[in-house]
């Protein structure tokens, strides 16, 4: 019934509100994508206080909302009772006090810019969200979502993506502090640096799916796995290539949303607060608002690019049926849960994504610049553009020796170039390790001289 | 050789997601200050109390070496006589008044000192807020011990 309604707006059909069929379902869709995003990010800076309290023997934010209701409440099921949330509330009530702050803006501030870097910041998220597809392109799912199915997909989110690190530079560009500036020249340099790595992580996987449209990449994660294994799917992170892409994207990607530990621009003991020092107030917030959101959207693509998009498990629920009759009615069951569960797979894979942010913060120290800009231009381009050429390779391979054999090639090309590599780098490693270490006397080389003073020898013991 | 970028970068920030994720199942640290407490050090200063002997005698002599010693000028005593029929003390006078400013007051203990009977000790009582200025004078009636029983 919503199908046949939603199928009707599509075609042009007058609906009881008098606005045009279509305009109406392209609403429906961008509030479907909207809101979610935004009912979700209170929750996730939540979720991160908490699992990172957690991980540093702490408890976090667990008091707001708990409602005590006294012993004389009129309600005798609720007396002396209390309602815990969790926390939950806490979010909600910082966002509240930011709300109620004063706006401070900063003399000789850039106010044009000052005033605009913070929506800039904000909309590459949510429009990075418009091209992920959240359900499978069938049925109801199939007219829902994406918001926008463009054929060059993913061009458009890189695309959209570099546009953030405008918020970042304009922001500290019109601040008129010298920290700000500075975080926002570290922003940009960093955010050029690993776009690279990440166009080249891309573009192992468009080549290997032959399309850059999202939910054409997703369906090419539907085929067999490694083209010759039948029932299992074809997520690219099982692939040889795949993971080497995904490691190289997922570290992209995390510099991308300016999170630890590549959080050079807003190092918070360098630079106070980097680029939004002098923000305060919602503008404050709508920063904070928009890396949340970018991190959200960035799981989503690694989720759609990696993980299979909406799918539940990488089984091939239909072809397991017809292989195994005697299990046909759990496998057909499994492909309709599947297909009616897309969402939420995809929020939990979502989840999950946001996570891994969350405890890569937890763990890593943050790097230093030049330990940056080394990991981005000498290790991830350098692994992007080798795994790219391996892609075309097995390409070609597999058309020549059919799936089993270019898969075989591929699987001793990676082996020998891994190799290679690490040999390279460890050489180079132990190179620079010779040049940079330097002897440096931590012990008083006369210890007898001073009196009543016996020092531990460390190279000794 | 070729291996030691797995070994000696690859590893330990793999290791270091373990040593994160193993934080998870430790005990916390946090006290859930209103329901939990910690428990006070055995010298701790806090909230003063006038103690009393174990017959239920109050120790305090009114003798003002307190008030003397105290740096921040926040007590006040006024002392006055036993008589057989109201004995209070075993001493000759006893306080009539004892009167001690908390908002004055830097708890160093001075006063615990100067004693010479041990009346005036500091106790591990630290919620100590209030809402209104005269509160925070702390009369004999709110500092004397209850009588033992």
């Amino acid at each position: 019934m919503v199908y046949d309604w939603l199928k009707g707006l599509q075609d042009g059909a007058i609906n009881p509100l008098g606005i045009s069929g279509p305009f109406l379902l392209a609403l429906l869709k961008v509030l479907l994508l909207i809101i979610p995003i935004l009912t979700l990010v209170p929750g996730l800076i939540w979720w991160e206080r908490r699992l990172l309290s957690w991980m540093q023997d702490r408890i976090g934010p667990n008091r707001t909302g708990t409602i005590t209701f006294p012993d004389n409440f009129p309600l005798k099921a609720l007396a002396g009772k209390k309602i815990r949330t969790f926390g939950l509330l806490q979010p909600i009530a910082d966002g509240l006090k930011l709300f109620l702050k004063e706006d401070i803006t900063p003399s000789h501030v850039d106010r044009k810019i000052y005033f605009i870097a913070p929506a800039i910041a904000l909309f590459p998220a949510f429009a990075l969200g418009g091209t992920l597809p959240w359900g499978p392109h069938t049925g109801i799912y199939g007219l829902l979502t994406p918001v926008a199915n463009i054929e060059i997909g993913i061009l458009y989110v890189l695309a959209i993506s570099s546009l953030g690190a405008y918020g970042v530079v304009l922001a500290g560009y019109a601040s008129n502090n010298k920290y700000s500036l500075m975080g926002g020249l570290r922003a940009s340099a960093q955010l050029i640096s690993y776009e690279l790595g990440m166009a080249m992580a891309v573009a192992a996987v468009v080549m290997a799916a032959g399309s850059m449209k999202l939910t054409s990449l997703v369906e090419a994660q539907e085929a067999p796995l490694w083209g010759f294994v039948e029932g299992v799917q074809n997520w690219f992170i099982f692939t040889p290539y795949g993971l080497v892409a995904a490691v190289v994207f997922l570290i992209a990607m995390i510099a991308e949303t300016n999170r630890a530990p590549f959080d050079l621009p807003e190092a918070e003991n360098e630079l106070i607060a980097g680029y939004h020092t002098e923000y305060s107030s919602m503008k404050f917030a709508v920063f904070f608002m928009g890396e949340y959101a970018a991190m959200f959207v960035f799981s989503g693509v690694f989720a759609v690019l990696f993980l299979g998009g909406y799918n539940m498990m990488p089984f091939q629920w239909d072809v397991l049926a017809n292989q195994i009759p005697a299990m046909r009615g759990f496998f057909e069951f499994m492909a309709s849960a599947n297909y009616w569960l897309a969402p939420l797979t995809f929020i939990v894979k979502c989840a999950a994504g946001i996570t891994f942010f969350i405890w890569l913060r937890a763990t890593l120290p943050r790097l230093r610049y030049d330990q940056l800009m080394n990991l981005g231009w000498k290790t991830l381009l350098p692994v992007g553009v080798a795994n790219f050429i391996v892609v075309g390779l097995w390409v070609v391979l597999t058309k020549i020796w059919g799936p089993v054999g270019g898969f075989v090639s591929l699987l001793v090309a990676m082996v020998f170039l891994a190799v290679l590599y690490l040999n390279f780098v460890s050489r180079t490693r132990a190179e620079a390790i010779g040049l940079q270490s330097r002897k440096i006397a931590l012990v008083d080389p006369a210890p007898s001289q001073r009196r009543g003073i016996t020092l531990v020898d460390p190279n000794k013991s | 050789m070729s291996f030691e970028v797995l070994r000696d970068v690859a590893k330990p920030i793999i290791a270091g997601f373990g040593i994160t994720a193993r934080r998870l199942a430790s005990e916390k640290v946090t006290i859930q200050y209103p329901e939990e407490r910690r428990e006070q050090f055995v010298r701790t200063r806090w909230r003063h109390v006038l103690t009393r002997y174990d017959s239920g005698l109050e120790r305090c002599i009114g003798c003002s070496l307190c008030a003397g010693a105290c740096p921040a000028r926040c007590i006040y005593v006024q002392a006055a006589e036993n008589t057989n029929e109201d004995r209070r003390s075993p001493g000759e006078r006893y306080a009539e008044r004892y009167e001690i400013n908390m908002l004055r007051c830097i708890f160093c203990g001075y006063c615990q000192e100067a004693c010479p009977t041990g009346a005036i000790v500091l106790r591990k009582d630290f919620e100590l807020a209030n809402y209104e200025r005269e509160d925070f004078i702390y009369t004999k009636e709110m500092l004397l011990e209850p009588i033992r029983r």
